[in-house]
């Protein structure tokens, strides 16, 4: 095809989250229960989950998580991988048998560090060339797909109901102080385990209800500063957009939400003057970036967890506090099925994040 | 007048029963096409001298008139047509350059009827503008890639400092039309209108009028190669100075008034004398190459302190893409692309009718190239030439213009019948006109109430449009082709234009 293909897969979904403020870890048993009970926002094309802390024996190692469709495949990406990072242990993630997970592909994790030599060639900043080499494997190596790149933590994602998904990853064996989960219903059978939230770039992990339908000039603009938007999915460009804005930006998380769900102008009209001129700027600089349509997503990175509606609320969100734990979730039973008695529930507001913050030391 | 080959374009039939020998006809046909005779009671019709404007059918008050084409034909020919052959006709005797007025009017395609719009089903709910918000609202000109925006004292504090901006209501703007080629009451309406509603007009070359200045904050001042009226207080007046290169109608060649516009007003506006043909050089006689042309946008942005922002604006040429890259790198704060079909008060025929290529594919190359180059926000960009209806805006605004110019839909809005005489200075709808008995036939107050009429009509109906989309901000819209399929075109089109086939 001579034109772009622009071509992109339609989901609707149920999202659930929590993060421990204090850094204290659990199981995967909570967030399997909960995303089990919001079965029926997701119709078993797609399941997943991000965890983070899970890793602490490699914590300062880029963990690579990869999907081969075969062996042949598996032997060539690993070479790309081995020219340009330092092995320092791998081997197949750790599954068990569940029906209703079909015929899996070669599912494998790397603990890696880029090689000196490479980097100091690339003369690009560590977190650039992570970001380079797993989109050029994405991009380049057909059969082979990088799913999580990040740093003690890790996506776990395949085809089915995500219950399912968590069993089949066995995450009752991982301990994180933040877990996502997402359910998937697409309006189309790729069959793809890829195409499974959440997505992932180095630490950031979002997973996403919505359709964007701003996604045509979200995905352009984000071309313009580098990325290559490979899975033909919304929720793929909101990870860059978030990459792009808090990391290589550095915009304060608020002033990035602004962004994705600006107040409207009726709004910005009244507020005073400083203000004003800040929105007013954010909105005609980063135009394009705005997340047009209806969305709830949730960001995970190392430190944060970031749950944000679009600016019109289209999708449900539902946000809780108990001691250290914040909570999101799609519906509020997703919640009271693992915290029956939490402080405080709220319904953010449009636009308006919920954010948790790691601020003691994962334990 | 002297006989002529050229048969009557036009036949105009009065019916004698409904005439009443009012003789508002005679009057309002400043080309003497009716007439009446005292001694016989009778008004008698000239088809010959009629253009088309269908003034008479319009103002005559017992519906007695008809104009239509003339049927007589010659011989069929596909060839040697009618219009060919009278070409000719009027060359072997005149020897001149043909003139003609308005855009292209050729049978080149509009690639807006091939392009459709998307809406909401299902998956994502479209918005209704009547119940919901739904933002127009667009700023051009230089935007930086990024802000620096730091947290202090838990409040966001911007540290960057925007380049001047132009806020508009909606991405409407009226397109560059000279006082001179259009009166003075036309630019009042046009003026006033653009004020009142938000938006901006543009002054062309024709200076700003002493009765203008109060509107300025909502002009735009065109420098052009003629530098007509350009003096410190009209750059310094303007709300933003656009720098002229060429223009849709005529690429390649400058501006043309004939002296027949130029009456005293215009000639102190102008600043040229009574009575003398205004034309403008084909280039700007300082600038022969790009780096010139950053020198001009400098003294333009060094004479008004950077407080404003420049444009600069060119017609639509086979390597527009590459041009308009090195005018944003020359540090032009909006790209203004005229295209083949942009109008025009006088324009030799062949030039008008040949030269250019269509907005929609200069849009489509033009924001493409800018943003392979990863420039797309240092520069605004505004399209111009045959937008003649809301669902045209919003193709170009998702095609990758940030705003459009309209020149012809708004003349139309205040009368014009697109008649394409205006190079004569008879506009019987006392629009394209200087001579004082015609152009009192125009009323700035109503004119700018159909002007006004014509802009909220079509951002109601671009609000209905994104919301059907499911999108609440133009800023959405923008440059998202996955909103556009089209139909009826080639792969290489479907390519250039960088949308997919409907179906797909």
């Amino acid at each position: 095809m001579a034109y772009d293909s622009w071509e992109k897969h339609i989901s609707g979904c149920g999202l659930s989250a929590y993060m421990d403020e204090s850094g204290k870890r659990s199981t995967g048993d909570d967030i399997i229960q909960s995303i089990a009970l919001l079965h029926d926002r997701s119709n078993g094309l797609g399941g997943g989950f991000a965890a983070y802390g899970i890793y602490p024996e490699f914590a300062d190692k880029y963990a690579l998580q990869l999907f081969y469709d075969n062996n042949t495949v598996q032997s060539a990406c690993e070479e790309l991988i081995h020219r340009n990072f330092d092995i320092v242990e791998s081997g197949p993630i750790p599954t068990r048998k569940v029906f209703g997970i079909g015929p899996s592909p070669v599912i494998w994790r790397y603990f890696v560090s880029p090689k000196e030599s490479a980097l100091d060639m690339s003369d690009l900043s560590e977190e650039d060339f992570v970001v380079q080499h797993v989109m050029e494997i994405n991009r380049t190596v057909k059969g082979a797909f990088v799913f999580s790149s990040g740093k003690n933590m890790g996506a776990f994602k395949a085809v089915g109901f995500p219950e399912d998904v968590g069993d089949f990853y066995r995450l009752d064996e991982y301990k994180a102080y933040m877990w996502v989960a997402h359910g998937r219903f697409p309006t189309n059978t790729p069959g793809w385990w890829g195409g499974a939230h959440p997505f992932t770039i180095l630490d950031w992990a979002i997973v996403h209800n919505g359709e964007i339908s701003s996604y045509g000039i979200n995905k352009r603009y984000v071309e313009m500063y580098g990325y290559h938007c490979t899975m033909m999915t919304d929720t793929e460009v909101m990870a860059y957009l978030f990459d792009l804005l808090l990391r290589k930006h550095d915009l304060p998380v608020e002033a990035a939400c602004a962004v994705l769900a600006p107040p409207f102008w009726e709004l910005i009209n009244h507020m005073p003057e400083a203000e004003k001129a800040l929105y007013t700027t954010i909105r005609s600089v980063y135009g394009s970036a705005m997340a047009n349509g209806p969305f709830a997503i949730v960001l995970g990175s190392r430190d944060m967890m970031l749950a944000l509606n679009d600016r019109v609320k289209l999708r449900p969100l539902v946000a809780a506090r108990k001691g250290d734990v914040i909570y999101v979730s799609s519906e509020e039973s997703g919640i009271r099925e693992i915290c029956p008695n939490p402080e405080s529930v709220w319904m953010p507001k449009t636009g308006e994040p919920v954010i948790a913050r790691l601020k003691g030391e994962p334990s | 007048m002297r006989f002529s080959y050229a048969l009557p374009e036009f036949l105009v039939e009065r019916d004698l029963e409904r005439c009443i020998r009012c003789k508002v006809c005679v009057r309002q046909c400043a080309f003497e096409a009716h007439c009446y005779d005292e001694e016989t009671d009778t008004v008698s019709v000239d088809s010959s001298k009629c253009v088309g404007c269908l003034r008479c059918v319009t103002m005559c008050p017992t519906s007695a008139l008809i104009v239509r084409q003339n049927p007589t034909s010659f011989k069929e020919n596909a060839s040697w047509t009618g219009r060919a052959i009278k070409d000719i006709f009027k060359q072997a005797e005149t020897g001149g350059v043909l003139l003609t007025g308005m855009g292209n009017d050729r049978p080149y395609p509009i690639y807006w009827d091939h392009i459709l719009l998307n809406a909401s089903q299902v998956t994502n709910p479209s918005i209704d503008p009547l119940r919901e918000p739904m933002e127009l609202k667009t700023y051009l000109g230089s935007k930086p890639d990024r802000l620096d925006i730091k947290k202090e004292n838990g409040k966001l504090t911007l540290k960057t400092r925007l380049a001047p901006q132009l806020e508009l209501r909606m991405p409407v703007m009226f397109s560059a039309l000279s006082y001179g080629a259009i009166s003075l009451n036309a630019s009042k309406a046009l003026a006033s209108a653009a004020k009142e509603f938000g938006t901006y007009c543009n002054t062309g070359e024709g200076g700003l009028h002493r009765d203008l200045f109060q509107y300025a904050d909502r002009t735009i001042v065109q420098c052009a190669s003629g530098r007509f009226g350009v003096y410190r207080d009209y750059l310094q007046a303007g709300a933003a100075i656009e720098i002229k290169i060429g223009q849709g109608a005529k690429p390649g060649i400058g501006g043309h008034l004939p002296g027949e516009k130029v009456s005293e007003e215009v000639s102190k506006t102008r600043m040229i004398p009574v009575g003398t043909d205004a034309l403008s050089p084909a280039p700007h006689h300082d600038i022969y190459s790009i780096e010139d042309l950053r020198q001009l946008i400098y003294a333009l942005k060094e004479a008004t302190r950077y407080e404003k922002p420049v444009s600069v604006k060119i017609a639509a040429v086979h390597n527009a893409a590459a041009i308009a890259s090195g005018m944003v790198r020359a540090g032009a704060d909006i790209i203004a692309l005229d295209g083949l079909r942009g109008s025009t008060g006088a324009a030799p025929t062949r030039i008008r009718n040949n030269v250019g290529i269509p907005i929609e594919l200069a849009i489509a190359s033009v924001d493409r190239r800018l943003r392979e180059e990863g420039i797309r926000q240092r520069a605004s960009l505004v399209a111009a030439g045959g937008f003649r209806n809301s669902a045209d805006v919003v193709k170009a605004i998702a095609l990758g213009a940030d705003a459009v110019y309209i020149g012809t839909s708004a003349l139309v809005a205040m009368g014009c019948h697109v008649c394409q005489i205006c190079y004569t200075g008879k506009c019987n709808w006392g629009i394209a006109t200087q001579d004082p008995y015609l152009e009192k036939r125009l009323n700035p107050e109503i004119a700018k109430e159909r002007l006004l009429n014509l802009l909220r009509a079509w951002e109601h109906e671009i609000k209905e449009m994104l919301g059907g989309m499911g999108i609440n901000a133009i800023e959405s819209l923008r440059g998202n082709r996955l909103h556009l399929r089209g139909v009826g075109l080639s792969d290489t089109d479907l390519d250039i234009l960088g949308i997919l086939p409907a179906g797909r």
